[in-house]
């Protein structure tokens, strides 16, 4: 299998009043076709950066510095009578509006938040003609409107409610709509940016049953954004697991779960509640995230690493193959 | 509530309001210094005459007499008899309205056009030397007082370039030539089928307009501006952009339909500083309105015709917050009732 998406040395800063802040710091990583990429953190350590960075929507006033994110264009990017060919492409060279096309045709990305991700002023159906129309214009509103009822019968809400509008739907339905809004246009990547952080619950089971299955559907590749190592457990292929901007760990999930080897991984998975275990003591990790506008010598995670050394306090560990297969960035292992 | 329950109980609240300006409007005037019966005789009148005079206005009855009959006046839709030249109140209330109604109207499309455009011009180049130009211009405009850039644009304008009339509604030749319809020159002259006439009338529409559009297009900038901010930082906007849309689509579908409710209510709003705006753009103007005729009545104490056009105004300001109102709750899904 080859890789759908690759990320080569990212660097993405916000340039505030306080100082410039790295939130993506040289960060590497590569997605490979039809597997779901979970990308774990603590909040404010990245993650959402990084998802951003790939569509080229970095909130203001973030901007990516350097690095290449290379993608494989899947169908002729066709835009003001120029061309970008199937084939690997780094999107970070196109040109504004080819990579306007891309989004939402072969990229697709799900926000947080469903309450307020949808036009108020908009009814559901006009939202699904609308991105339609945008990038196939020769659809007609009826094709359009067809194929809407289509994608949101198989997320469970009925046609008939299509005229209306978002207020007038529960949370829940408002992210099934977003999700049916991002596959509409049968996209290569999904990058769901916390999809259920908002739902409770029950909902979030649902939605990411659906998730997985219109995956399969749609020969879906994915990138699930969470701070939930459960959901990742039981809905990614390979977890990243990030911190301060920077990848600490990237392994398969079974081995990430079962020998993690990054004394941050360890510690996360430790505050984690297994109900195989009721017995387990949550444990917690001491002192909070450092601040992004001073970064530190040295790894990061030191002031909270327990098995930390001088090493780690002036020396920055690079990644490096990990004794259990995947990749870690600790000197520990090099 | 049903939308039909919802314009009731708004018509019906309008019921003290209108009280209230009535009885303001009557009271201010009686309390005002002056008298209008000794302003039609010489000093030194003969004290006979003058009470003749005033019981032939009615000023020799009780206050609260002359309050009731007024009141009964007013709610058979008649404002009394003009105490300058006793001629009905109404009917030269409504002689004057279409000049007044052409060019606020004009005035009013000016300013939501020229402010929602710059605004939104200023809003998607955020902190850049195009938004500060237009927040400057749009706040010297609104801090403007209307008659004085009247005055410059009548300079500027109409006597070094020559370009525009100065004055008037339209050029004497022509008044004869045209059948007064609806009293709205520009389209008496279409009614009556007479193009030169009608270009004159809008030649002489441009400036008043421009005028009294530009001191009021001020606010609309800073309005529009802040909303297009605030909605351009949504949620649903960004979400719109990772779909691809076109960023007109995102401007004027997500960001501008959003922000417009704000605008529509300031639009209501602003009624009420158009009309007092065209009181003065109208005497600057020579523009034979409403406006030339209240300050021309004022002048003389001629408290019926007074009171008749301020409780119009007072009417119009209150049916356009009402349309206003329900146009709200039409466009806006949400509250759609």
């Amino acid at each position: 299998m080859s890789d759908l998406l690759s990320i080569r040395d990212l660097i993405v800063e916000y340039r505030t009043r306080r100082g410039v802040a790295r939130a993506v710091d040289r960060v590497s990583l590569d997605v490979e076709e039809n597997t779901t990429l979970g990308l774990a953190g603590e909040s404010g350590c990245g993650k959402s950066t990084l998802g951003r960075s790939i569509i080229r929507l970095v909130p203001y006033p973030g901007k990516i510095v350097e690095g290449e994110i290379v993608f494989d264009v899947g169908k002729r990017i066709e835009y003001d009578g120029q061309a970008v060919e199937p084939g690997p492409t780094d999107l970070l060279k196109l040109p504004e509006e080819a990579m306007r096309r891309l989004r939402g045709e072969q990229v697709a990305y799900i926000f947080q938040d469903p309450m307020t991700s949808l036009n108020p002023m908009m009814s559901i159906k006009d939202h699904f003609v609308e991105i339609i129309r945008e990038h196939s214009p020769e659809t007609t509103e009826e094709e359009a409107t067809e194929r809407a009822a289509e994608i949101l019968g198989s997320l469970g809400i009925l046609p008939e409610r299509m005229t209306d509008y978002p207020h007038q739907f529960s949370g829940g339905m408002r992210q099934r709509v977003m999700i049916g809004l991002g596959l509409a246009l049968k996209p290569r990547l999904l990058i769901a940016d916390e999809p259920t952080t908002s739902l409770d619950v029950i909902v979030e089971a649902q939605i990411l049953d659906e998730i997985a299955k219109l995956k399969e559907k749609f020969n879906l590749t994915m990138i699930l954004i969470t701070h939930n190592l459960g959901v990742l457990a039981q809905h990614a292929d390979n977890i990243a697991i990030i911190y301060a901007g920077r990848l600490m760990e990237l392994a398969d999930t079974e081995t990430l779960f079962e020998n993690p080897q990054h004394p941050y991984s360890q510690a996360l998975l430790q505050a984690v509640p297994d109900v195989r275990k009721p017995d387990k003591k949550l444990a917690w990790i001491p002192g909070a995230p450092p601040d992004l506008t001073e970064p530190l010598p040295g790894c990061m995670y030191h002031p909270r690493c327990p098995q930390a050394t001088e090493r780690c306090r002036t020396e920055q560990p690079m990644l490096t193959k990990s004794p259990s297969g995947g990749i870690v960035a600790c000197h520990l292992y090099s | 509530m049903t939308l039909r329950s919802y314009i009731v109980s708004r018509i019906i609240l309008m019921i003290p309001m209108l009280m209230f300006l009535l009885t303001l409007v009557f009271l201010i005037l009686r309390v005002m210094p002056g008298d209008p019966a000794l302003l039609h005789f010489e000093k030194g009148v003969n004290p006979e005459v003058l009470a003749a005079f005033k019981a032939r206005l009615g000023l020799d009855k009780p206050l609260w007499q002359q309050y009731v009959d007024y009141l009964i006046g007013v709610f058979h839709g008649d404002f009394g008899l003009s105490m300058q030249d006793f001629q009905p109140v109404t009917a030269q209330i409504l002689s004057r309205f279409p000049a007044t109604l052409e060019l606020t109207i004009w005035a009013m499309l000016f300013a939501v056009i020229l402010g929602v455009f710059l605004g939104i011009r200023s809003a998607k180049n955020y902190n850049t030397f195009e938004d500060n130009v237009i927040r400057i211009f749009g706040i010297v405009t609104y801090a403007i007082p209307v008659f004085f850039l009247g005055m410059i644009l009548q300079l500027v304008f109409g006597i070094y370039l020559r370009w525009l009339p100065t004055g008037g509604q339209i050029d004497p030749r022509y008044q004869v030539e045209i059948d007064r319809v609806t009293g709205m020159m520009t389209v008496d002259a279409l009614l009556s089928g007479n193009i030169r006439a009608f270009v004159d009338a809008a030649l002489h529409l441009i400036l008043p307009a421009v005028t009294l559009g530009t001191v009021l297009c001020g606010i609309f900038i800073r309005l529009t501006r802040t909303n297009m901010l605030e909605t351009l930082r949504q949620d649903f906007v960004v979400a719109a952009q990772a779909r691809g849309l076109a960023d007109s689509t995102i401007t004027y579908r997500y960001a501008l339909k959003n922000a417009f409710l704000p605008i529509l209510t300031m639009i209501g709003l602003q009624f009420a500083a158009l009309l007092a705006g065209a009181v003065l753009t109208e005497t600057t103007f020579n523009w034979d309105g409403l406006g030339t005729y209240l300050v021309d009545r004022i002048s003389r104490r001629d408290y019926t015709a007074i009171q008749g056009t301020v409780v119009f105004f007072g009417l119009l300001v209150m049916l356009v917050t009402l349309l206003v109102d329900i146009l709200y709750a039409y466009l806006d899904p949400r509250i759609r009732l």
